[in-house]
C-alpha cells in the first residue's frame, strides 16, 4: 500500500510538473504559448539528454526557458534564438542538426549505404545470370537421353 | 575468398566504430566557444560583493576559470587537485560560483581552503548561460589576449592537471 501511494503521488507530480513549467510565462503578449512550446521542442536539454528543453525538468532547463522566453518577447526571430543557443552550447542543443562537412556522414550515410547496398544486389543477381550453362558429362547425357525415350513411349502408349 | 573477407571486413569496420563509440562521453559536449574571446561579463566578487570581476579582469595573463558551486558533489572532489594547482602558483585561478547561496559558498571556502585568486558570484546563473556552462565543475583556460584555448568538463583531476592543463599553461605562457 505505502508503494501504490508513493507511485500515486510521483505520478502526480511529475504530471502537474510539466504544466508548472509553462505557467510563470506570460502569454498574452507577443509570445504564444504554442508558438513558444514549438520552439522548445527543437532544442535539446544538456542536462537531460534525451529531453527537448520543453519537456525537460533540469535546473539549466529552466533558465533557459526563461532565456528563451525573453529573447522572444524582445522580438528575436526563431533563428536568432536557435543562434543564441548554439554560440554557447554548440549544435548539439539542435534536435535538427545542420548540414556541414562534420555531419555529411550522418545526413549522407543512410543513402550511400543504400546505394552501395542496390549496387551489390545488381552485380550478384547479373553475375547469376551470365553463368556459363551447366555442362552435363556424357554419363549424365545419356541418362538424360534415356529418361527423354521413356516419357516419349508412355506418351504412345496412352 | 572474398565471400569470406567481405563479411569480415564488414563486421571490423562495425567493430571499430562501436568501439569508438563506448570510448566517447555523451556527456562531454564540445564548446563552441573554444578559440573564441572570453564571453563579456560583469559579476559582484563573493567575498566583496560591492567589487567586480569582468571580462578585462582576464587578459594580459594567463588564467584558469573554475565554475563550481557549493551543491555540486563533485566539486568537492575536484576541491584538492584546485588548492593543489593555486600552490603551484604557476597561473592565475579564478572562481565562478554558479547559482550558489553566498553564506555557504563562504563557509565552504573556509573550512576548505581557498585557491581562488578571486571569486565571482553568478548567483541567477545568467553568465554561466553565455559561458556555455550546463553542469558544474567545467574550467577554461584563458589566454593573455582573452581566448578561451580549453575547456575541461567534469572535475578535473591530478593527472589532467599534470598532462593537459600545466603543459598548456606552459604553451600560452610562452606565447608573446
Amino acid at each position: 500500500m505505502p508503494l501504490v501511494a508513493l507511485l500515486l503521488t510521483t505520478s502526480t507530480l511529475l504530471g502537474t510538473a510539466h504544466a508548472g513549467s509553462l505557467a510563470q510565462f506570460d502569454f498574452s503578449g507577443p509570445v504564444t504559448q504554442e508558438h513558444f512550446k514549438q520552439v522548445l521542442g527543437k532544442l535539446r536539454c544538456l542536462v537531460c539528454q534525451n529531453e527537448t528543453l520543453l519537456d525537460s525538468q533540469a535546473e539549466l532547463a529552466q533558465d533557459l526557458r526563461r532565456e528563451v522566453y525573453d529573447l522572444m518577447a524582445s522580438g528575436k526571430s526563431d533563428q536568432e534564438v536557435i543562434d543564441f543557443l548554439t554560440a554557447r552550447y554548440g549544435d548539439f542543443v539542435l534536435y535538427d542538426p545542420p548540414v556541414k562537412p562534420s555531419t555529411y556522414l550522418l545526413w549522407y550515410g543512410p543513402f550511400a549505404l543504400f546505394v552501395v547496398g542496390v549496387v551489390a544486389l545488381l552485380v550478384t543477381v547479373r553475375r547469376r545470370r551470365q553463368g556459363p550453362e551447366p555442362q552435363l558429362s556424357p554419363e549424365e547425357q545419356a541418362r538424360a537421353r534415356r529418361l527423354l525415350d521413356e516419357a516419349d513411349e508412355g506418351d504412345n502408349r496412352t | 575468398m572474398l565471400r569470406y573477407l567481405l563479411p569480415l571486413g564488414i563486421f571490423a569496420v562495425l567493430a571499430g566504430f562501436l568501439a569508438i563509440g563506448l570510448r566517447l562521453d555523451p556527456k562531454e559536449v564540445p564548446s563552441p566557444l573554444i578559440g573564441k574571446p572570453a564571453p563579456e561579463f560583469s559579476l559582484p566578487l563573493l567575498h566583496a560583493p560591492e567589487r567586480r570581476l569582468s571580462t578585462k579582469d582576464l587578459k594580459g595573463k594567463v588564467s584558469v576559470l573554475n565554475v563550481w558551486a557549493t551543491w555540486c558533489v563533485s566539486c568537492r572532489a575536484e576541491h584538492e587537485v584546485l588548492q593543489a594547482l593555486a600552490q603551484s602558483g604557476e597561473v592565475t585561478l579564478y572562481g565562478l560560483d554558479y547559482k550558489d547561496d553566498r553564506e555557504k559558498a563562504l563557509q565552504w571556502l573556509r573550512v576548505l581552503g581557498n585557491p581562488y585568486e578571486a571569486v565571482a558570484f553568478d548567483e541567477a546563473g545568467r553568465a554561466a548561460i553565455d559561458w556555455g556552462v550546463y553542469g558544474t565543475p567545467e574550467t577554461f583556460v584563458i589566454d593573455r589576449q582573452g581566448i578561451i584555448r580549453h575547456k575541461f568538463i567534469g572535475p578535473l583531476t591530478a593527472e589532467k592537471v599534470n598532462e593537459v592543463l600545466l603543459p598548456l599553461v606552459r604553451k600560452l605562457k610562452a606565447e608573446s
